[in-house]
């Protein structure tokens, strides 16, 4: 095991989980005053907003190689544009 | 039998990260059907998701938050060495999994008690849409729940090979990739929230 | 060099001795990358001559109008299992398991693969799967009678036994996947000094790109499966209109996998392609890092093209567009490496060996199953021969002319490295002839079928078809007679035949370096690779 082990505090762990908690509160404030069908794009942000914490920090993706990162975004992509495709169908149909 | 010379602590980890892309893509076969008919019965999705329990869905959500914190602070406690830490540390997680499941047992019961699941005859009867957003919503949670049990589990093996020594600070890509594991759990769960208990 | 008279006789020396355990569980329990190579390749083989008999059994139906052989609940059942069979059983996990197994580690200068007892597990998935898959047929209500894609609704009414066969298939995509990411791994991590990407054999390349559709593309086959499962049990009316379900939502699912399936079944056969024709040419191949490419482009372009199998389906007309235009655009890549093969062949020193017979082949049955492909690519002619024996013909001329000439192709060219003896070279001439002549009476006699007008899955048909199908069955014989004759010339030859030294046919790759039959380790000591794949001259072959 030469690769460098990146140690994540338990401070910033704690920081992130926080972060974490009020997006929660945030996004569950956001659903109880209707703002209009926006919402549903914009619970889906916070979601995204959490999940990228989620896996930057708890999942150490932050610290990892060009390699791991390119190969999320890239599988990540892949799911968005079958789900995308399946839109030409489900829109104009 | 023969195992590899020397232990490949990248290759172990790419390992992993590929197995989590096939969760993402197994879930995400659910959320595109999610989508799709979200798209075609914005109201009927509307009307069946404002029958969620919004109380059991957040609680279970800060439950998920908190133990996917124990178990990456169990990987910091095991790379500097804090073994009885890393122990607390995923026992808590183990915990945290047990009570999501048993909310889920008592939202569910609930859920069931009136008369809301799959091929129930209310939902039979309902308009269309309703009983496509029920079943889709036990499918997708079940799914997940089903996870929820797998990484529990798997975190009870790696904290026993912690214990016995078989994971230490020199070597722990196992209770790493089991914390990947989970905080894949997490993630799933964090899009499941808003989806099916938020917007609606 | 070794003088051929030292080579050890089959079944003997190098990973053969490999002493340890005994008897069967040398094998079943073995982490060796060549001995789960060889189990994979037998399990497959096995499937394999299994639908073959379904297939010709289907043609002796189709010989004549009316029933001939059996009757029309039987015949649904057998067309079912023999595509369920040859596309989950026999080639989709065929071309990984087997030869990816055999070779791809030897390859990249490696001595296993990345995860040595996932990839024990990974064929213990696939028999398990295989064995839910075969107790399905004898369970239940039968055989499932639904057509290989398990189309809703009828699937989930049948009172066959979809269930068993489905939850089969599941399992058998897991061990897809399991395998998938050991060779991404493997590939990113295992390569040895020297071994840079642009030196990699086409080969392995064509298996990364095939992995990635692995990894990416058969959990949507997963879910789509339990989908079905949880219909059929829990009645959960997804795909059912009167519940508000949408049965197109299923197609979408079932071929957003199984489009991407049909590249992990040929995209194996065009690596074997692509290392056979520089080995038996003798000439470095032509536009390595086009072909390369050309892998990675097929299985990203290949994958946005699922559509095209529902333009008749009530697809939405903009999606036909997109999805007619994209499968258009799957036809580059695929064009790239057919005119760099060809390429690769204008004057070279060719030598027509079997392995480089099956090669040409390739290259002409496959560019015929890919131009029609474009037939029913295009919306318009589509309309025409959609579901007909158009289609049939049309699929059978990619899968089996191409994926399946080269998995022969690959028998020919790579088992006798690992049994350290050969077949003779005339009779697998003579097989190579009987079954490329049968095959094209077989299916393009089903193409021209399909043009005038016969459905595919039918029972029964019009007098009028009745002459073609004659031919075509009898072209289905002439096949199986060359299938035979390859088979037993090429198994009595790896067992009886000549010795072999360590390279054969005098190619540049990393596996004919090392002795032959290969040891357990493969390398004797980590090779430092200081030349490109088909660079003969720097492998110091004349």
């Amino acid at each position: 095991m030469s690769e460098q082990q990146h140690i994540v505090s338990y401070g910033k762990l704690t920081a992130i989980w926080l972060g974490l908690l009020a997006l929660t509160a945030l996004t569950v404030w956001v659903a109880r005053h209707n703002v209009g069908i926006g919402h549903v794009w914009g619970s889906l942000a916070i979601a995204v907003v959490k999940g990228g914490l989620v896996i930057a920090f708890f999942m150490h993706m932050k610290y990892e190689g060009r390699l791991l990162r390119w190969l999320l975004f890239f599988a990540l992509s892949v799911l968005a544009i079958f789900i995308g495709f399946t839109f030409f169908d489900v829109l104009y149909r | 039998m023969s195992g590899p010379l020397h232990k490949d602590y990248a290759g172990a980890k790419l390992g992993m990260w590929l197995f989590l892309f096939t969760e993402l893509l197994l879930f995400g076969g659910l959320f595109l059907l999610y989508a799709a008919y979200l798209a075609r019965y914005p109201r009927e999705f509307g009307t069946a998701g404002g029958q969620m329990h919004l109380g059991f869905g957040t609680l279970n959500t800060v439950i998920l938050i908190t133990s996917s914190l124990l178990v990456a602070m169990a990987v910091t406690a095991i790379q500097r060495n804090a073994r009885r830490m890393v122990l607390w540390l995923l026992g808590g997680t183990v915990l945290c999994a047990a009570v999501f499941l048993f909310n889920k047992y008592l939202e569910w019961s609930d859920e069931i008690g009136k008369g809301i699941y799959p091929n129930s005859p209310k939902l039979v009867a309902a308009p269309p849409g309703e009983s496509v957003f029920f079943s889709l919503y036990y499918l997708t949670v079940g799914l997940h729940g089903l996870h929820v049990l797998i990484g529990g589990t798997l975190l009870t093996l790696v904290a026993v090979r912690v214990q016995r020594g078989t994971i230490h600070a020199g070597d722990y890509v196992l209770l790493e990739n089991g914390a990947l594991y989970w905080h894949l759990v997490d993630l799933v769960w964090i899009f499941i929230f808003p989806l099916y208990y938020l917007i609606l | 060099m070794i003088p051929v008279e030292n080579v050890p006789p089959a079944g003997d020396g190098g990973f053969w001795n490999d002493t340890g355990k005994t008897g069967i569980t040398a094998w079943i329990f073995s982490t060796d990358h060549k001995r789960i190579g060889l189990l994979y390749f037998y399990s497959v083989l096995t499937f394999f001559l299994i639908a073959v008999v379904l297939g010709v059994l289907l043609r002796i139906e189709l010989m004549a109008p009316g029933r001939t052989i059996m009757g029309p609940q039987t015949y649904n059942a057998v067309f079912t299992v023999h595509g369920v069979v040859m596309v989950f059983l026999f080639i989709i996990p065929g071309f990984q398991g087997s030869f990816g197994n055999l070779v791809m580690p030897i390859q990249i200068g490696a001595r296993d693969v990345a995860f040595p007892r996932l990839n024990l597990f990974s064929w213990w998935l696939y028999i398990a799967g295989a064995a839910v898959i075969i107790t399905s047929l004898f369970t239940g209500g039968g055989p499932p009678d639904t057509g290989w894609t398990f189309y809703v609704p009828f699937s989930e009414r049948t009172g066959t036994n979809v269930s068993l066969a489905v939850f089969g298939v599941f399992i058998v995509g897991f061990s897809s996947i399991v395998t998938g990411l050991n060779f991404v791994t493997t590939i990113h991590r295992l390569r040895a000094e020297g071994m840079t990407w642009g030196r990699l054999p086409l080969f392995v390349w064509s298996l990364y790109a095939t992995a990635w559709v692995q990894i990416l593309a058969t959990p949507i086959l997963g879910i789509t499966l339990a989908l079905i499962i949880a219909e059929r049990f829990l009645g959960t009316g997804l795909f059912d209109p009167a519940r508000g379900g949408d049965p197109l939502m299923y197609q979408h699912l079932f071929w957003i996998y199984s489009h991407p399936a049909v590249y992990i079944m040929i995209l194996p056969g065009m690596g074997v392609i692509s290392e056979i024709i520089p080995a038996f040419a003798r000439k470095p191949i032509f536009g390595y890092k086009m072909i390369a490419f050309s892998s990675l482009a097929i299985a990203a372009a290949g994958s946005l093209v699922w559509g095209h199998h529902m333009f008749t389906s009530g697809m939405s007309d903009t999606a036909i567009l997109v999805f007619s235009f994209l499968t258009f655009v799957v036809a580059i890549p695929s064009a790239i490496k057919v005119f760099n093969w060809v390429s690769t062949l204008y004057r070279g020193s060719i030598s027509l060996e079997a392995p480089m017979l099956f090669a040409l082949a390739f290259i002409l049955l496959f560019s015929i199953g890919g131009l029609t492909g474009l037939i029913l690519g295009a919306a318009a002619t589509d309309i025409h021969v959609h579901d007909t024996q158009f289609v049939v013909g049309h699929f059978h001329y990619v899968i089996f002319g191409g994926a399946v000439f080269a998995f022969f192709g690959a028998m020919h060219y790579w088992l006798p490295k690992f049994y350290g003896r050969r077949y003779a070279e005339k009779p697998a001439v003579v097989a190579w002839v009987l079954m490329f002549v049968g095959f094209n009476i077989t299916y393009f006699t089903m193409m021209v079928l399909g043009m005038k007008g016969m459905p595919r899955r039918y029972y029964d048909y019009l007098p009028e078809f009745a002459p073609l199908n004659l031919v075509s069955t009898i072209g289905s014989w002439i096949l199986v007679s060359g299938l035979i004759l390859m088979l037993v010339n090429l198994f009595r030859g790896l067992f009886k035949g000549e010795p072999i030294d360590r390279n054969p046919w005098g190619a540049a790759t990393l596996e004919w370096t090392i002795p032959t039959p290969p040891p357990t380790e493969n390398f004797e000591e980590e090779p430092v690779v200081t030349h490109g794949p088909y660079d003969f001259k720097g492998a110091g072959i004349p």
